[in-house]
């Protein structure tokens, strides 16, 4: 058993490797997809030899495999060069716009439990009726829909006519409520819908028949047993969503001009600011791996059955 | 499905293929028979997405000629008219228009063609590349499955939008890039079914009789393997091309899609959000018009997943 375990730990790490030597080299290569990366730093006016300045300068000169090499030392070290535009480290400013993003996302997780799982639970425990059938309208509109799109329909409704909520900026919590709802709609959407089918499965298994068979009250029998075990891949799901919850946060925060890293991304490409995209890629890169990591350890310490199986 | 000659393994497989491709192929009388039966058992909800999917096919395809006016031109006397049925509308302009005085609808109608020609041809892109990593993963094995699965697992291991606007930032905008950076997102899903698929279907009768008979791994690939490994690919496909739909929406929201004169109901979202106290249905037409889609498609892939019940 401790055995399997720490196979499966090493198999992971191993895995954590590959992907973060993908992510690096895909974050390496972004700068040379635009074409030539002088270009974008040197002026339209300046001469040829000030071109191969920069181009030095920068040691763009060397062969690929020796500036990637040179990217990831300094990367190792925390060093991911200067933001073009800003003259500033570029993951200083991204770690600086860090907390704003988690702090979204973690609200919007939370929104995501607190309404999702109830929904769930509601409607898989009388499948079939009205109410049931209300919620999978619902939840699958919710998951539908355009979250930019809801977005600025939230923006009109209660900031624009009603004048109820603030629509841009993270200064009181009361900022944070019309994008917290924004980007957690479809991730209550689909958590309630794998609630429901999962409830509805488990519902039918042979332990919950015989909990009823010995007299438990239903409830309990809820509560006891079948919610435990719902809850083995609706908190991995959960998990997978924190990460998505991340990476949507690039439209979300530029509807609501939350200053957030995914805000800071579309100043970066507005600008052409390569270096301060890159860093948010490889931050926003980083914790989702990490997110993924931890999920795959909480899995398994929830359910002893799964293991890196080959 | 077992067949113990190839050639009668051959004819098994070109009617899942024409079960794949859809009634235009050749069919013998009881495959149509046994096709129409459970085309007919499908849930509603297939057909009215199905339904959804082919009206905005059907926009996007004649849209000049649907259009009530040319979608570029502006008539600035005419600019942020309401909606026909609110004071101050006019049915030549159904739905209103912008702030160019540029009619809404036939902008929506053109702007359907950005949003169907990524939709279908990002899935196809990556259909065409899980297909072929995921049959050479599950057949050939070994070291090529070792990489492939590999790969796999790196790309999931990173959100798919996320990456989609690094690259197109880096790379440059247009419809081209689009399509192509949302297929290269989205082939995991493809090749972990056809993976699948192949490793089980790589043992049958079917498969050994035909290498027994000497068919070359191509084409053993192609007309025996493919055809067999299509019909689970299409539940995906239908909801993955909501999931691009939706993808180029943000896209083109954030300025990093088509770009203008071209419509396309992401940037037209954008563009109604500035003009959105005095002119809500710039903003809010072009974003139904995305959901409608979506839905369309979700309601699609859920009734053919439901197909058996």
């Amino acid at each position: 058993m401790r055995c399997a375990m720490s196979d499966y730990l090493v198999r992971r790490v191993q895995h954590l490797f590959w992907v973060l030597l993908a992510v690096s080299i895909l974050v390496f290569l972004l700068i040379h997809l635009s074409g030539d990366p002088v270009r974008l730093l040197a002026p339209l006016d300046a001469t040829p030899e000030d071109v191969e300045r920069i181009r030095a300068l920068y040691g763009l000169d060397q062969p690929l495999i020796v500036q990637y090499w040179r990217f990831l030392l300094n990367a190792l070290q925390g060093d991911l060069g200067e933001s073009f535009r800003y003259n500033q480290p570029a993951l200083g400013m991204v770690l600086q716009k860090l907390p704003a993003t988690i702090r979204l996302a973690l609200f919007s997780l939370a929104l995501t439990i607190v309404l999702g799982i109830p929904l769930g639970v509601w409607a898989g425990t009388r499948p079939n009726s009205a109410g049931d059938w209300v919620v999978s309208v619902l939840t699958f509109v919710g998951i539908s829909i355009p979250s930019f799109w809801l977005g600025i329909m939230l923006i009109l409704i209660f900031a624009d006519r009603w004048r109820v909520l603030p629509s841009s900026g993270d200064a009181t919590w009361r900022h944070m409520i019309l994008p917290g709802i924004t980007l957690s709609v479809y991730s209550i959407g689909l958590i309630s819908r794998l609630v429901r089918s999962t409830l509805i499965e488990t519902m039918q298994q042979d332990y919950v028949r015989t909990a009823r068979a010995k007299g438990l009250p239903e409830r309990l029998v809820l509560y006891r047993h079948a919610l435990r075990n719902t809850m083995i891949p609706t908190v991995t799901v959960l998990g997978l969503q924190l990460g998505g919850l991340l990476g949507g946060s690039v439209v979300v925060e530029s509807v609501f001009a939350w200053p957030g890293v995914g805000w800071l991304m579309l100043q970066g490409i507005q600008n052409r600011d390569l270096p301060l995209v890159r860093a948010v890629v490889l931050v926003i890169g980083l914790a989702f791996v990490i997110i993924n990591f931890a999920v795959d350890l909480i899995y398994t310490r929830l359910d002893p059955r799964i293991r890196l199986d080959k | 499905m077992t067949a113990t000659n190839p050639a009668s393994s051959n004819r098994s497989a070109s009617s899942l293929a024409a079960r794949a491709v859809g009634p235009a192929a050749q069919s013998s009388p009881t495959d149509a028979l046994r096709r129409s039966r459970r085309m007919v058992q499908r849930p509603a909800q297939f057909w009215v997405g199905l339904a959804i999917i082919l009206f905005i096919l059907v926009v996007a395809v004649f849209a000049e000629q649907l259009a009530p006016h040319d979608y570029t031109k502006q008539t600035l006397t005419m600019a942020m008219r309401p909606p026909a049925w609110m004071e101050g509308g006019d049915w030549s302009y159904p739905l209103g228009t912008d702030r160019l005085g540029r009619d809404l609808l036939s902008r929506l109608m053109v702007g359907a063609r950005v949003s169907t020609a990524v939709g279908v041809f990002s899935v196809l892109l990556g259909g065409a590349i899980g297909i072929v990593l995921g049959m050479t993963a599950g057949y050939f094995g070994g070291w090529a499955d070792r990489i492939i699965t590999r790969l796999m697992d790196i790309q999931l291991s990173f959100p798919p939008v996320f990456l989609a606007i690094a690259i197109i930032a880096a790379l440059g905008q247009s419809l081209t890039n689009l399509i192509v950076v949302l297929g290269l997102v989205s082939w995991v899903q493809y090749a972990r079914v056809t993976r699948g698929q192949t490793l089980s279907l790589r043992g049958q009768e079917f498969v050994l009789a035909a290498q027994a008979i000497g068919v070359g791994t191509g084409r053993l690939l192609l007309r025996h393997l493919l055809p067999s490994v299509l019909p689970p690919l299409a539940v995906i496909a239908t909801v993955n091309m909501s999931a691009m739909i939706l993808n180029e929406a943000a896209l083109s929201f954030l300025g990093l899609g088509v770009q203008p004169p071209t419509p396309a109901w992401g940037s037209m979202v954008a563009e109604g959000r500035a003009v959105m106290s005095v002119a809500w249905w710039n903003a809010v037409f072009p974003g139904a018009a995305i959901a409608l889609f979506v839905i369309g498609g979700n309601l699609m892939g859920d009734g053919l997943t439901r197909r058996r019940r």
